[in-house]
């Protein structure tokens, strides 16, 4: 399999109360210098790779730093630090602001969580879909209309719904919207971030299976960001399970809900309410989360939370380790490996 | 089911005037809910599960109007109470949770005040006191800290700390009722399931009949005994948990139960219910709504719905059930 995007070593941090202009340098002053600033890790040090036409899941709780990774991956953002490849070009060398209009901006395309919130709300679902194919494939007059025609075809988008405004729309009809506009130039990547989550259980089961057909037809690779490992488990080939800024387990997905290796993975799991299941016995977490603001980096980011957790973890960060096509950031992985 | 229920809802039918026509958003609505018993209502978006809780609360919209039906709480009927009746049940002896925490609780007072107030109001506890067992309360809903956690404004605190704090204050009173509106929903698995553990817990302790909201069937099925199933206003099917999955009788119960992503093993294999919820201001809508997506609709299906118990305590609204 020919790898699509290499991200290695990849970090984002953001200063904390960081203000610009005069207040901002005279605030970093007193603090002794940027670097003295206190920062929010939000992803730290995350380094996988898409393979070309895959599914990678990437799930984690809010606030784990999944939607800063998807939006500094889809360059969006910067990065404070790594590199992310598509193909043989290193795209964190072009700053975000240049990049939208790139010739690779069509490569990377994204479909945000409620097309009723990321849509322009004086777009017609005609303009909201013609948007990028101006922009990126210059396209006009018939040329445009036809292509706009095609996608909504291709996304069971009724033509005659294409003249109304997203609140005019019910939601999976924008969500339609959403996934047309974001494969209208033909990306190789489509970074989607929580797409039915919006949507009712029945709708839901029509958009996955209109995003496993178009997957099929035009071979793309997706990102799928989502929280609910049910969904993940049927859409998704690979999953990286995220914590605090960092992936602490990855592998396929079918074993990774399976067999889970790492603590955080087993209460994930655990969690999910299942058909006919009294789960009062299982795995619980307490407490809150570690903060994300400068991180000890000798600490396990689960520790504190983990029922597994000893005083190992609080003097050595557990690095991501490989076993097999899986890796676990966890001391006690070893434990949890199924007897083979 | 006890012989008196905590609460029982008769023939519930709300409209809402709005500019396009009226809405017959819910449309004899009857289920009851035993003492110490935790039912689920469940159904897709539009499907009336959070106006069914609202019009037995008296916080429906000014739009809305309840046109008939009764809301039995013991021997007083909540909707023909008098607006000072209802305040003073609302708090003490009903209770609800609803589904954005942080929009819920008031922002520019802190938690434990907001505690206190109801503690003060329905808790008959002297205001000297109330601060004091706002703080034991915090205690109780698990969170750490709560002599300092009191003090905080809800923006201080984590989306699950703040439902922990509207559980604190819909508890305060001990009320006999609890309506948890998607109590969990926006917040993590691993949070909806702390929480939930929370509010079971708790209902257990002190007694409470419980009604439980969600769209989420399968949690349903794991937090409740009953499931009241609505689609488009109607009941649907009124179950036992155990009985609703192993034998659903309602046509779109099963297709609802058929969509759910943890009943297949691919996504092939999952069922999507074809058509939408009707236009509810439509004036010619079948006795049946759900009628026009239904793949079993007889001619039968244009009478007016009739109510079948195939089993003890199972009802189903179907002309055509799946034996």
């Amino acid at each position: 399999m020919t790898v699509l995007l290499d991200v290695a070593e990849f970090s984002k941090h953001f200063p904390v109360g960081a203000m610009p202009g005069a207040f901002g340098r005279l605030r970093r002053r007193f603090a002794g210098g940027p670097e003295k600033i206190p920062k929010v890790y939000a992803v730290d040090d995350v380094s996988f790779v898409i393979n070309e036409g895959e599914t990678v899941g990437l799930v984690g709780e809010s606030g784990c730093g999944k939607s800063t990774l998807v939006r500094a991956l889809t360059r969006l953002i910067d990065a404070t630090d790594g590199s992310v490849k598509l193909g043989p070009r290193e795209l964190s060398l072009t700053p975000s602001r240049e990049f939208a209009s790139d010739p690779d901006r069509a490569r990377i395309q994204m479909v945000f969580q409620d097309a009723g919130d990321s849509v322009n709300p004086r777009f017609t679902g005609f303009e909201a879909i013609a948007d990028p194919l101006r922009r990126l494939r210059k396209l006009s007059g018939k040329a445009l209309t036809a292509r706009v025609e095609a996608v909504a075809t291709q996304c069971g988008l009724p033509l005659q719904l294409l003249s109304r405004f997203p609140h005019q729309l019910s939601g999976g009809q924008r969500a339609r919207v959403g996934i047309a506009r974001a494969i209208a130039v033909e990306p190789d990547l489509l970074v989607l971030d929580e797409p039915t989550a919006a949507l009712d259980v029945s709708v839901q089961v029509v958009i996955l299976q209109l995003l496993q057909r178009l997957k099929k037809e035009f071979g793309m690779s997706y990102l799928f960001v989502s929280h609910d490992l049910s969904v993940v488990r049927l859409l998704c080939d690979r999953v990286l399970v995220m914590y605090l800024g960092k992936i602490v387990e990855s592998g396929p997905a079918v074993e990774v809900f399976e067999h889970p290796l790492h603590p955080y993975t087993q209460a994930l799991v655990a969690a999910v309410p299942r058909f006919g299941e009294n789960d009062r016995e299982r795995l619980r977490l307490s407490g809150e989360p570690r903060s994300p603001i400068d991180p000890d980096p000798n600490v396990c980011r689960f520790y504190g939370r983990c029922p597994r957790g000893t005083d190992v973890c609080k003097i050595t960060m557990p690095p991501l380790r490989r076993f097999g096509d899986r890796a676990v950031a966890c001391h006690f992985a070893e434990e949890f490996l199924p007897q083979s | 089911m006890t012989a008196s229920p905590a609460l029982s809802v008769e023939g519930l039918c709300v409209e809402f005037r709005t500019r396009g026509g009226i809405v017959r958003a819910l449309d004899n609505v009857s289920f009851s809910v035993g003492k110490g018993e935790t039912i689920a209502l469940v159904g897709e978006s539009g499907s009336g599960k959070s106006v069914t809780a609202y019009a037995v609360m008296g916080i429906l919209d000014p739009a809305g109007r309840v046109t008939a039906g009764r809301a039995m709480l013991g021997d007083l009927d909540l909707l023909a109470a008098s607006p000072s009746k209802l305040a003073e049940v609302r708090g003490r002896d009903i209770a609800m949770i609803f589904q954005n925490p942080r929009t819920a609780l008031n922002p520019i007072r802190p938690v434990g005040r907001q505690i206190a107030d109801v503690l003060i109001r329905h808790g008959g506890v002297p205001r000297s006191k109330a601060q004091a067992e706002a703080v034991e309360m915090l205690r109780a809903v698990g969170i750490t800290d709560p002599a300092r956690r009191a003090k905080a404004y809800p923006f201080e605190m984590s989306g699950g700390m703040c439902q922990r704090v509207m559980i604190g204050i819909a508890l305060a009173a001990k009320p006999t009722l609890l309506i948890a509106d998607e109590p969990t929903t926006g917040l993590d698995v691993t949070t909806q399931a702390v929480i939930m553990d929370l509010v079971s817990d708790l209902a257990s302790e002190l007694g409470m009949a419980t009604i439980f909201i969600t769209h989420d069937l399968a949690l349903a099925g794991q937090r409740s005994s009953r499931i009241v199933v609505m689609h488009a206003g109607h009941v649907v099917e009124n179950a036992p948990t155990k009985e609703l999955f192993e034998h659903p009788r309602h046509p779109y119960t099963a297709e609802l139960i058929a969509a759910n992503p943890d009943s297949a093993a691919t996504l092939d294999e999952l069922a999507s219910i074809p058509g939408s919820l009707p236009d509810l201001r439509r004036a010619d809508l079948p006795p049946c709504r759900y009628s026009e997506r239904c793949p079993r609709k007889l001619d039968l299906c244009s009478q007016p719905l009739s109510h079948s118990a195939p089993d003890a305590g199972h009802i189903v609204a179907c002309w055509n059930p799946i034996s």
